[in-house]
């Protein structure tokens, strides 16, 4: 079964400056009289407070709100990278997050390689990854660019690289985060093809974006951030109009009022 | 709210970042090999620099020091060159270690895998350097022939030891740097005395049993360092010398008190890396 929940979950990040970072503050702090709130305290960011969803399988859920909302920090705690630090979160199935781009590639070796090390890390074998290959290839349109290294590769390139490995390994929820709009256009539509097919088949989307043309394509739901707390959420066009304070899907082909 | 882990208790999502990351084992083991191409990528010789430069380091040190200490070339040499080669382990292992999650921060905030994974990747790495530079201990062997016998084999679970004990380390160290970044130029100056203080590349018996009390009284003071015993287990059998039993006591005891406080360790802190890094 594919399912995310979470139940309450809060996430806070300590921040550490370079001084209540050492370890002589910590042994100072530990045994010195001299007890000040700083050292006594490591600083925290609320990122997100107090998140209860539960997304299932088949939902495609649509993630907005400004910058610094909690977007980012939603996505690594529906994909298990950040564990809560109060609550409870729970992730069933196998996930692809889509994150940044460029994390996990290695620019030195060439677009094969690269292939295959992102399949293993989203929990493929080697043989699995091997007969897909040609698939992934394909489907990017690199050609002969798959054997050069991966540095020759511009913007665009390295995004269909990472969208083709992670479409076509079948994953179970998906997570988007921004950073498509690098690719050209006409690969859009076919990378939309693809993903519309791929949350039909099987699994969850979550898609965190400022494009509501995209997001009115791809999704069914939607989830506001607001600092880091959920503002609402239900279904796609409701919540896009409360956020936006008017339709957004309403006549988008005539020019807006 | 006490309920603060995504699985039923930390112990067990502990657990299975361990099993997690060892299931994965055919993508550290690709990466593990890919750092080792990686690093030596469009030179023509490629990963046997490794097996060069330990060559190259082990004949001259051994020269320096047979003539230093007056020992034959042939007690000397083999005598620093499998120094240096189990050194190179431990101190990789500990070194590479205390940054193994700070080196892998990319990858550990943007792709969901277990923490295991970069351990495991770096000791992988580690074992393969071991195995480039046994070629130059194979070589040596033909040149200065040494008495190997059945007891030799000795040095097979004294290298699993070996790794067993890299693992762990590079798990706590890795996970305190995360927390306290001095922790790492502190390893470093440490390591560096620790290899002066063990005998890699003089020789400890011929100091015990020295004429001048002395010196064999301060000798015996090297028992208290433990790195002693971890270079003695495998380098005894190796040179075909006979096993020295309670250095394997020592090593044994640090492996299980050092696995049950990783283990702690990873059980209260594991998930806090992703956050620390």
């Amino acid at each position: 079964m594919v399912r995310i929940e979470t139940r309450g979950a809060s996430v806070d990040f300590p921040i550490f400056d370079a001084k209540s970072r050492s370890l002589k503050k910590a042994v100072l702090g530990m045994v010195g009289g001299n007890i000040s709130s700083e050292n006594h305290k490591v600083p925290v960011i609320e990122a997100l407070r107090d998140i209860s969803l539960t997304i299932e399988e088949g939902d495609r859920v649509a993630l907005v709100g400004h910058n610094g909302a909690g977007k980012s920090t939603l996505l690594r705690l529906l994909s298990g990278i950040y564990e809560p630090t109060s609550g409870s979160a729970v992730v069933q199935g196998r996930v692809a997050p889509i994150f940044d781009l460029g994390v996990g590639m290695d620019p030195e070796i060439t677009g094969y390689e690269n292939i295959m090390i992102r399949g293993l890390f989203l929990g493929m074998s080697r043989k699995q990854m091997e007969s897909r290959v040609d698939e992934i290839a394909e489907f990017t349109e690199l050609g002969d660019f798959l054997a050069m290294p991966l540095r020759t590769y511009s913007t665009g390139m390295r995004v269909r690289l990472a969208l083709g490995v992670v479409t076509s390994i079948d994953p179970e929820i998906l997570l988007f985060d921004e950073g498509i709009g690098a690719v050209a256009g006409s690969f859009l539509d076919k990378a939309r093809d693809r993903l519309t097919r791929l949350v039909e088949r099987a699994g969850l989307l979550v898609f965190a974006s400022h494009s509501d043309e995209l997001l009115g394509q791809l999704c069914n739901k939607a989830i506001w951030m607001e600092h880091g707390r959920i503002k609402q959420q239900g279904g796609l066009r409701e919540v896009l109009t409360a956020y936006k304070g008017r339709d957004p899907f309403l006549d988008t082909a005539t020019t807006p009022a | 709210m006490a309920v603060t882990e995504s699985s039923p208790s930390a112990w067990t999502s502990a657990r299975r970042d361990l099993s997690g990351g060892w299931r994965q084992r055919e993508l550290w083991a690709h990466l593990g090999w890919q750092d080792i191409r990686q690093r030596y990528r469009r030179s023509v010789l490629g990963p046997i620099w490794i097996t060069i430069s330990m060559a190259v380091t082990a004949v001259g040190l051994g020269l320096l020091y047979a003539g230093l200490f007056g020992n034959p070339n042939d007690v000397q040499l083999p005598h620093i060159l499998v120094g240096f080669i189990v050194w190179a382990f431990i101190s990789g292992c500990i070194l590479e270690g205390a940054d193994v999650f700070i080196a892998n921060e990319g990858l550990i905030k943007f792709l969901p895998a277990p923490i295991s994974v970069h351990v495991y990747r770096l000791i992988w790495r580690q074992v393969l350097l071991f195995a480039h530079n046994l070629i130059v201990y194979v070589v040596m062997l033909i040149i200065f022939p040494k008495p190997l016998s059945w007891g030799s084999l000795m040095a097979i679970p004294a290298f699993l030891l070996l790794t067993l004990n890299g693992t762990w380390v590079a798990f706590f160290l890795g996970m305190a740097s995360a927390r306290f970044r001095d922790l790492n130029p502190i390893v470093g100056s440490v390591v560096q005395l620790v290899f002066f203080l063990t005998p890699i590349v003089w020789i400890y018996g011929d100091f015990l049993h020295s004429a001048n009390p002395n010196i064999a009284e301060r000798a015996r003071l090297a028992e208290l360092n433990p790195f002693l015993h971890f270079v003695e287990i495998i380098r005894r059998p190796m040179l075909g010398q006979s096993n020295v039993w309670h250095s394997w006591v020592v090593v044994l005891a640090i492996t299980v008190i050092g696995w049950a406080l990783t283990l702690w360790a990873l059980r209260r802190y594991r998930a806090r890396v992703a956050y620390w890094v």
